[in-house]
């Protein structure tokens, strides 16, 4: 009787499914880690982040802009974005010429596996990423450096191809173990995923798609954290990560501002809004008569309304956007903000010609002021900005239709229609204006989507990162941003805060400026190992 | 009765040659589609917001693109994955053997649970529906099962975490142990497998009620149920010997068909509770066009179909002796 035997042996395992179920249920909570929200000392913390990184070698990009937990560079950022030594002793001497940058290192320092560091780890790291079989996506970044050589055991000499003045800024990328690294794939070697570094924390597990678990290094050379233990769980759904936030699962998390907003009146939760160089702009292409004009670039810049875009598309978590360049960064030129001014961008296009015609849209000679706008389908707010700039530019007769799709079909036509891009990289102006504006780099990968050609912005970008003199560089970029008034072959619309919400339960909690990417490495836990636990 | 066996290894034997075929034309459709695909894996491996140079993409397009048409792609795929290799995963970073190893295992736990728990409440309530047709139970057991049947898994995920993680705070939110605790316990293990599997049972139960309610309910109109009636059998046995025996039948084939629905129901589930298992991985191979990773867990979803059915196909022809195994 086979049925009657399956049902039988099936009830018996509803039994025993049952009774799981019931032990399972029985003890809720009283075996957490540090999970449960409210004040008091804690010496663990577990984060919700969105986005979990690809790898954590270093070789392959990962923590390249500093804050990687588990490697140290040889310098590193403090809260204002200066360069402090790390693994190197002191801030590099840099030859007259500027071709030479020489990194003396510590010589207590050991990786995590008890290696020593010496100088053969720091040219191993450069040389592999340098490397043309290394699918290291970020690698034009060091694309100034020429060489790299061990100057004995204990300092590294850098020389480049032609002077760089940011390069310093480069050197915060996480230096990788040879002994651990050296005799695998970089691509797909375990290192990937089991990574060596000299950091203060050390990876402890990594149970992919579910969380990353760090555990402080005891031997760490700038003495042992604090926190204890710093668990980063990985939630894409922002609802998710609220809901187990608000139920005292995490300790902190990324949020966006609307799910931010619910936390107000939380108790023992904080929000911590950092500012960022996470911009967001129209390119206006060159090549397209219409986006190419000067007195249409001039005249979108005045006709949007930027604060109002802050309100109602950010909550009030952002920043208007005149240029690459956050307001609040001391390499901003102040005085270039531009107000909202619909009346005289009219001026401006009537002056040059474009006269209203059918439907309000404006003409010359036969041409329609009209473009296509694209942004990268499934990103809500670069939707949000697309549409709240047409209709801005509709008020002044330029007609700009909105369309999305993925970034295949956006590649293919940046030279002639204008894509809502975003990015931003706060550590120097050269990050973030080179690729964005040099000529010769039009339409090169995704640097310079707009085509912008301007001789007189060329040459200040290459004054500005070939001088070692910090007030001509400072003089250098205040020019390129005036120049980007006169003719904003972009229009900048915002830079965006990233929003946190975390547990009140230790001291030293501080935000930097931050990048386009924030999660793991960027956010108030960038400097999680100099917290100190509230007693 | 004895168990025809050596039918039924017959019947494996043929299911095994029978799935060569079927994973070649999947595995293959799966390298044409990729070749057709507008996706641009160096723009995926790149990332948004990258500032990458035109010569650092041309180099990485010369490192990650496959050579040849799509035939000769698959066909230096299927030669290295029969070599025992299954390629590498390019969102990943790591063999593709490897992806599989670390996360197989807790897919396999949640949908084995799950599964096991939706055919053992299906039947259950199934029964009790059918014994009286059109009672108020049946009324309630039915409605409700058409209405979960239309709500979609991360839906009722959301609900569920909504209820137990935040208003009642009895079970966690999701992850495989303690936000903070590295080592997997089985209380804890326990624990935080109660909401996504029953998140995932509730979501393929109605199914199986339904199926079971109409085969007991037909079978009880049938004249061996009768018969055995008339003969003054306990009602429990006329039941559980009689109509759920015959009502069980047409379950059995839909086994085989829910394996599928199984698979993309535990995807959303597993996402929605950062469950370390392969959903992650797939989804982040689907939208990162990884397309060795892919390849390896279409093959993959295609074998749990086919062992689904092969599964459904032995249970039937061992449950009714007028089913014969060689005929299959």
């Amino acid at each position: 009787m086979t049925v009657r035997r399956l049902v039988r042996g099936g009830a018996v395992a509803g039994a025993v499914a049952a009774l799981v179920a019931t032990a399972g249920c029985s003890t809720p909570g009283d075996d957490e880690g540090g999970g449960s929200g409210g004040g008091g000392g804690r010496n663990s913390v577990v984060v919700g982040i969105a986005n979990e990184p690809e790898t954590l070698s270093p070789l392959l990009g990962y923590g390249k802009d500093g804050n990687s937990k588990i490697f140290d560079g040889l310098l590193r950022h403090n809260d204002e974005l200066g360069l402090e030594p790390a693994l190197a002793t002191e801030l590099p001497e840099v030859s007259e010429d500027g071709l030479t940058y020489r990194y003396p290192l510590r010589e207590d320092v050991a990786f995590s596996d008890g290696t020593p560091f010496t100088s053969a780890d720091v040219v191993f790291t450069y040389e592999t990423i340098l490397d043309e079989g290394t699918n290291n996506p970020n690698k034009g970044e060091l694309d100034p450096v020429e060489s790299v050589e061990a100057d004995g055991e204990h300092a590294v000499v850098f020389t480049l191809k032609y002077p760089y003045a940011p390069f310093a800024e480069r050197t915060v990328l996480p230096i990788a173990s040879e002994e651990a690294a050296g005799d695998q794939d970089v691509n797909t070697g375990s290192y990937n995923t089991e990574p060596v570094g000299t950091g203060p924390y050390v990876l402890t597990d990594w149970s992919a798609g579910e969380r990353i678990s760090l555990e402080a290094n005891p031997d760490y050379w700038g003495g042992a954290p604090e926190v204890e233990r710093v668990t980063m769980a990985i939630i894409p759904d922002d609802d998710v990560r609220a809901t187990r936030l608000r139920s005292g699962d995490l300790d902190a998390a990324v949020l966006p501002p609307n799910l931010a907003e619910g936390f107000a009146d939380e108790e023992g939760l904080t929000t911590i809004t950092a500012e960022s160089a996470d911009f967001r702009a129209v390119t206006l292409p060159s090549d397209n008569p219409v986006t190419g004009d000067i007195a249409v670039r001039r005249a979108l810049d005045l006709a949007v309304d930027r604060e109002l875009m802050v309100e109602s598309i950010l909550l009030g978590a952002g920043h208007p956007a005149y240029n690459a360049i956050p307001t609040a960064s001391p390499w901003f030129a102040e005085g270039t903000e531009r107000a909202h001014d619909p009346e005289e961008a009219a001026r401006i296009l009537e002056e040059a010609g474009w006269e209203e015609g059918e439907g309000g849209i404006r003409e010359r000679d036969g041409q329609r002021a009209e473009f296509t706008l694209w942004y990268p389908a499934g990103d809500r707010l670069r939707q949000e900005h697309a549409l709240a700039y047409a209709s801005d530019a509709k008020d002044v007769g330029v007609d700009i239709t909105v369309e999305s799709g993925s970034w295949e079909v956006i590649d293919g036509r940046l030279a002639e229609d204008a894509v809502l891009s975003g990015g931003g990289d706060p550590a120097d102006p050269d990050f973030q204006l080179y690729n964005l504006l040099y000529s010769e780099l039009a339409g090169n990968g995704y640097n310079n989507m707009a085509h912008y050609r301007n001789p007189a912005v060329d040459e200040q970008l290459d004054l500005g990162r070939r001088s070692g003199d910090q007030a001509e560089r400072a003089a250098a970029y205040e020019a390129v941003q005036r120049e980007l008034a006169e003719n904003p072959g972009y229009t900048f619309l915002t830079h965006i805060d990233h929003v946190y919400v975390m547990a009140d339960a230790w001291d030293g909690v501080t935000t930097q400026v931050e990048p386009h990417d924030h999660g793991l490495g960027h956010g108030p836990w960038w400097n999680v190992e100099d917290w100190r636990v509230r007693s | 009765m004895s168990a025809p066996w050596p039918a039924v290894a017959r019947l494996v034997g043929r299911r095994l040659l029978a799935a060569v075929p079927v994973l070649v034309v999947v595995t293959l459709g799966m390298f044409a589609v990729a070749a057709a695909s507008p996706f641009d894996p160096v723009r995926r491996y790149v990332g948004d917001g990258s500032s990458a140079s035109q010569e650092t993409l041309d180099a990485l397009r010369e490192n990650l693109s496959p050579d040849g048409t799509f035939v000769e792609q698959w066909w230096s795929w299927l030669t290295s994955v029969l070599g025992g290799d299954l390629g590498q995963s390019l969102a990943l970073r790591q063999p593709v053997s490897q992806v599989i190893a670390e996360r197989v295992g807790w897919s396999l736990l949640l949908c084995a649970v799950a599964f096991v728990g939706s055919v053992l409440l299906g039947c259950a309530l199934g029964v009790l529906a059918a014994r009286r047709e059109g009672g108020w139970l049946d009324r309630a057991v039915s409605s409700l099962s058409y209405t979960l049947q239309a709500a979609p898994p991360f839906w009722l995920a959301l609900l569920a975490i909504w209820l137990f993680a935040l208003q009642l705070d009895v079970l966690p939110a999701g992850g495989l142990t303690e936000a903070g605790e590295d080592t997997v316990t089985a209380g804890s293990l326990l624990r935080h497998l109660a909401l996504p599997a029953a998140v995932l049972t509730i979501s393929q139960a109605p199914w199986f009620v339904l199926y079971v309610r109409q085969g007991v309910a037909d079978a009880l109109h049938e004249d061996p149920v009768r018969g055995a009636r008339a003969r003054g059998v306990s009602e429990r046995t006329v039941l559980l010997g009689h109509a759920l025996r015959s009502g069980l039948l047409p379950v059995l084939t839909l086994v085989g068909t829910r394996i599928p629905e199984l698979i993309t129901g535990a995807l959303l589930v597993e996402t929605v509770f950062s469950w370390p298992g392969i959903a992650s991985a797939t989804v982040r191979a689907a939208t990162s066009t990884d397309f060795p990773l892919l390849a390896a867990l279409t093959a993959l979803s295609a074998l749990a179909v086919l062992a689904g059915n092969l599964l459904a196909d032995l249970l039937y022809g061992l449950a009714d002796p007028r089913v014969d195994l060689n005929e299959m």
